[in-house]
């Protein structure tokens, strides 16, 4: 069963592919996995999208350095200091994020760990911007709307809200922005 | 009254062996011995001395709970008055074992009621323990004193409560780390007004708030306190009022660092600090704030010990207090104090001798700061007599580590994680190989070693080679092969404890240690490539070895996800649950 000594170039990276947690564990990991973005409606609850998401990063090719998972237990910070910084975090008044909009003569700020779903950020942006976002679908975008709620992620990636899980996309947006439907033709998949 | 002890052994026909001690004298000579090594040896030489040790022990400690059940225990040591006691492997501290895997104090404390009723020390690290075990202890031991709980879960404040109501005789009650069920403070008050006997208190990490006035008539009527670690709710007014109660303290953890005072406040509390002159371990300091940090200045002149680690200081006020901090052996921070922050303990901190770094924001991907190797060169440099490091960084060298060690050559404790598995030196891409060969050629007297980063099999072949004095090996997402794992088997005589996770050992490597197990304390692997078949052979050939797989529902049947093996004197386990075979 042993490999013959390669190497590094060669080291397959494969056999020590980075695991994700079991299934049931009660563990609250962030699942901000950069190799599989996961297309899914706004709409559904996309907390139990997890095992999927497992799959596709298992199968994701692994042209340069393995993804960066969050892995059960690592780093190997127990859990008690664990939830102290999980705790600090919170403490420090949650998970701000810029929103700006064309035209705004000022941007606004929202705290995205008030909301637990899509539909709740979305219609609060449309409160705070007046302006309306139409039905998302994974196909068209935002079809029929005048506005489209768009972000920064932490690749610096602009994004259309709404293709990634929920808990993916609290942690991984940087900044909103609302553009118009009309500058929106170049993000391309819209 | 202690066990009259009978003689139980013939006395020897042999009239030409010459006489030996009188028992008593045997045992007041061996009660003197603390060690527990010192003491295995002893119980080793013949069987008087097996028998005079084992009545004048009075302190047991059981690094596995599993490797000895509390009959055995109890049938062997007759006058114990106290106990520690650690349960579930290290791995769990990091949620790799599931909940209710065991290491229940409760069928102990049913032994120890009738056997040991005379218990006053009960020391815990990862056990479990319940409010209706608080409950039994504090009724079934009149004399019970120092309760320790790190790590522990299963429990309420409720627990703490009885404690607190019917231990009259405490001294101490240590509450670190556990995962507890945090009701609320009222457990505090129910220590009596006639109870004064409390010496240490650390409450530290709870985090409702508790009575204050409770607390404080508690530390004034308490005229032996010396130890005081108060958590989060205890504000800095407050907190001077316990000062001025107990300047004795020889360890204190304080509340929130920071409060709007006014300057009349702002100046008792510095007094009351001044007067604090026995202080050598100071804690706590939750949000410390440079504004607030110079009221310790004064107090900190004989400060051994200083823990920052749950403070977000930064390194310009790092350096500012460790100024004042000349005499410190051991510091624990955050790594927003930077390579700056190190660079001024190796300034000002030379006879530093423990360094832990903790990360601040650990599953941050984003995190652009940190420490580096820049600091722990700096620290290395300006401590020599390091030899206790916990590092947590992102990036780190192999030609730094060398540099590390080539300073302080006298690590015992080397513990390097790079926090994002499999990387490799950042400046030459190469694997971290060399930096631990230069630990273990160097540090000839490492006791305990934990890599991280990319690493080869030769990382293991330099361990098995050198370090030969290693008792403890964690490892996690390293080697090549089942090679690695041998030579660590093979080259390591004085290993104990072996925990490796998510590495490519399999059944060979798994297998090659049958001898070896019975002479360590335990052995962990958990998604490795061990089998089941692999793990049965073990059992197999090593019946006196327990060997357990831990399996969740729905996984690939034949892989052993996670494996522990430990030598035990009491057989298999009899309380196991549902998901851990026992092979």
């Amino acid at each position: 069963m042993e490999s013959p000594t390669i190497s590094i170039g060669e080291l397959n990276l494969q056999d020590t592919e980075l695991r994700l947690g079991l299934p049931g564990s009660d563990e609250p990991e962030k699942r901000c996995n950069v190799g599989s973005k996961r297309k899914c409606s706004p709409e559904e609850e996309s907390t139990g999208n997890r095992s999927d998401a497992k799959s596709d990063h298992n199968q994701s090719d692994n042209n340069g350095p393995p993804a960066k998972a969050q892995v059960v237990g690592w780093p190997p910070v127990r859990s008690f200091r664990r939830n102290s910084v999980q705790q600090k975090k919170e403490e420090e008044g949650g998970r701000y994020v810029k929103v700006s909009m064309a035209g705004a003569a000022y941007l606004r700020k929202i705290d995205l760990k008030v909301y637990k779903s899509y539909p709740q950020v979305l219609k609060a942006l449309e409160n705070m911007f007046k302006c309306t976002f139409g039905e998302y679908s994974e196909r068209e975008g935002y079809n029929g709307s005048e506005y489209v709620p768009t972000y920064e992620d932490k690749e610096g990636d602009w994004m259309l809200v709404g293709d990634v899980p929920w808990d993916m996309f609290t942690c991984s947006c940087k900044r909103l922005r609302i553009i118009k439907a009309s500058e929106a033709k170049g993000l391309g998949c819209l | 009254m202690e066990c009259k002890r009978k003689k139980e052994w013939p006395e020897s026909n042999d009239s030409n062996r010459p006489t030996t001690f009188p028992d008593e004298v045997l045992e007041r000579v061996l009660s003197l011995l603390k060690s527990h090594k010192d003491r295995s040896s002893v119980s080793l030489v013949c069987k008087d001395w097996y028998n005079a040790e084992r009545w004048s022990r009075s302190h047991v400690f059981i690094g596995n709970c599993y490797s000895v059940s509390p009959e055995i225990l109890t049938r062997r040591f007759p006058n114990i008055r106290s106990v520690t006691l650690k349960g579930k492997p290290r791995f769990s501290d990091f949620n790799l074992v599931p909940p209710n895997w065991g290491a229940d104090i409760h069928s102990w404390l049913l032994v120890f009621a009738k056997k040991y009723p005379l218990l006053q020390e009960l020391k815990l690290k990862r056990m479990t323990v319940t409010d209706e075990s608080f409950e039994f202890l504090s009724l079934s031991f009149p004399n019970f004193k120092v309760l320790s709980l790190l790590s522990c879960d299963g429990f309420s404040t409720d627990g703490l409560a009885a404690i607190a109501t019917n231990c009259k005789n405490l001294t101490e009650l240590d509450i670190q780390e556990n995962g507890i069920d945090d009701k609320n403070g009222n457990w505090l008050s129910c220590f009596p007004e006639s109870f004064t006997s409390l010496e240490v208190l650390n409450f530290a990490n709870l985090h409702s708030d508790v009575n204050f006035d409770a607390l404080e008539r508690l530390v004034s009527r308490c005229k032996s306190f010396k130890t005081l670690k108060v958590n989060k709710s205890i504000t800095l007014e407050q907190l001077q009022r316990l000062l001025v109660h107990a300047p004795q303290l020889v360890e204190l953890g304080t509340g929130i660092f920071s409060q709007e005072l006014t300057a009349q406040q702002y100046s008792e509390l510095e007094t009351a600090f001044n007067n604090c002159k026995n202080i050598h371990t100071l804690s706590g300091l939750w949000t410390a704030t440079a504004q607030f940090l110079p009221v310790l200045y004064r107090a900190c002149a004989n400060l051994t010990f200083l823990n920052l680690s749950y403070s977000t200081l930064d390194g310009d006020d790092l350096a500012k207090l460790l100024v004042h901090c000349p005499n410190l052996r051991r510091l624990w921070v955050l790594d927003t104090v930077e390579d700056k922050g190190l660079e001024a303990v190796g300034s000002y901190c030379p006879l530093l001798e423990e360094l832990r770094v903790f990360p601040a924001d650990p599953y941050d991907q984003d995190v652009v700061h940190g420490v580096t190797e820049a600091g722990f060169i700096a620290v290395s440099g300006g401590c020599p007599r390091l030899h206790y490091v916990l590092y947590f960084c992102h990036q780190m060298t192999n030609a730094a580590v060398a540099t590390v060690v080539q300073n302080c050559p006298d690590f015992t404790h080397f513990r390097l994680c790079i926090m994002n598995p499999h990387q490799p030196d950042y400046l030459t891409d190469e694997p971290m190989d060399e930096a631990f060969g230069a630990v273990v050629k160097t540090c000839t007297k490492l006791q305990r070693l934990a890599v991280s980063g990319l690493l080869t099999d030769l990382t293991f072949e330099y361990i098995g080679k050198y370090a030969k004095n290693l008792e403890t090996l964690s490892v996690a997402f390293a080697g090549n092969s089942d090679w690695g794992m041998q030579c660590v088997l093979e080259g390591c005589p004085k290993l104990r404890k072996l925990e490796i996770r998510d590495s490519p050992f399999g059944n060979a490597a798994l297998l090659s240690g049958l001898e070896k197990y019975e002479s360590m304390r335990s052995l962990w692997m958990s998604d490795c490539n061990v089998t089941m078949n692999g793990a049965r052979l073990l059992a197999k050939e090593m019946p006196r070895l327990n060997v357990e797989v831990i399996k969740e529902e729905g996984i690939n049947n034949s892989k052993a996800d996670k494996i522990y093996v430990y030598r035990s004197v009491a057989g298999p386990r009899r309380d196991a649950p549902p998901f851990v075979f026992t092979l």
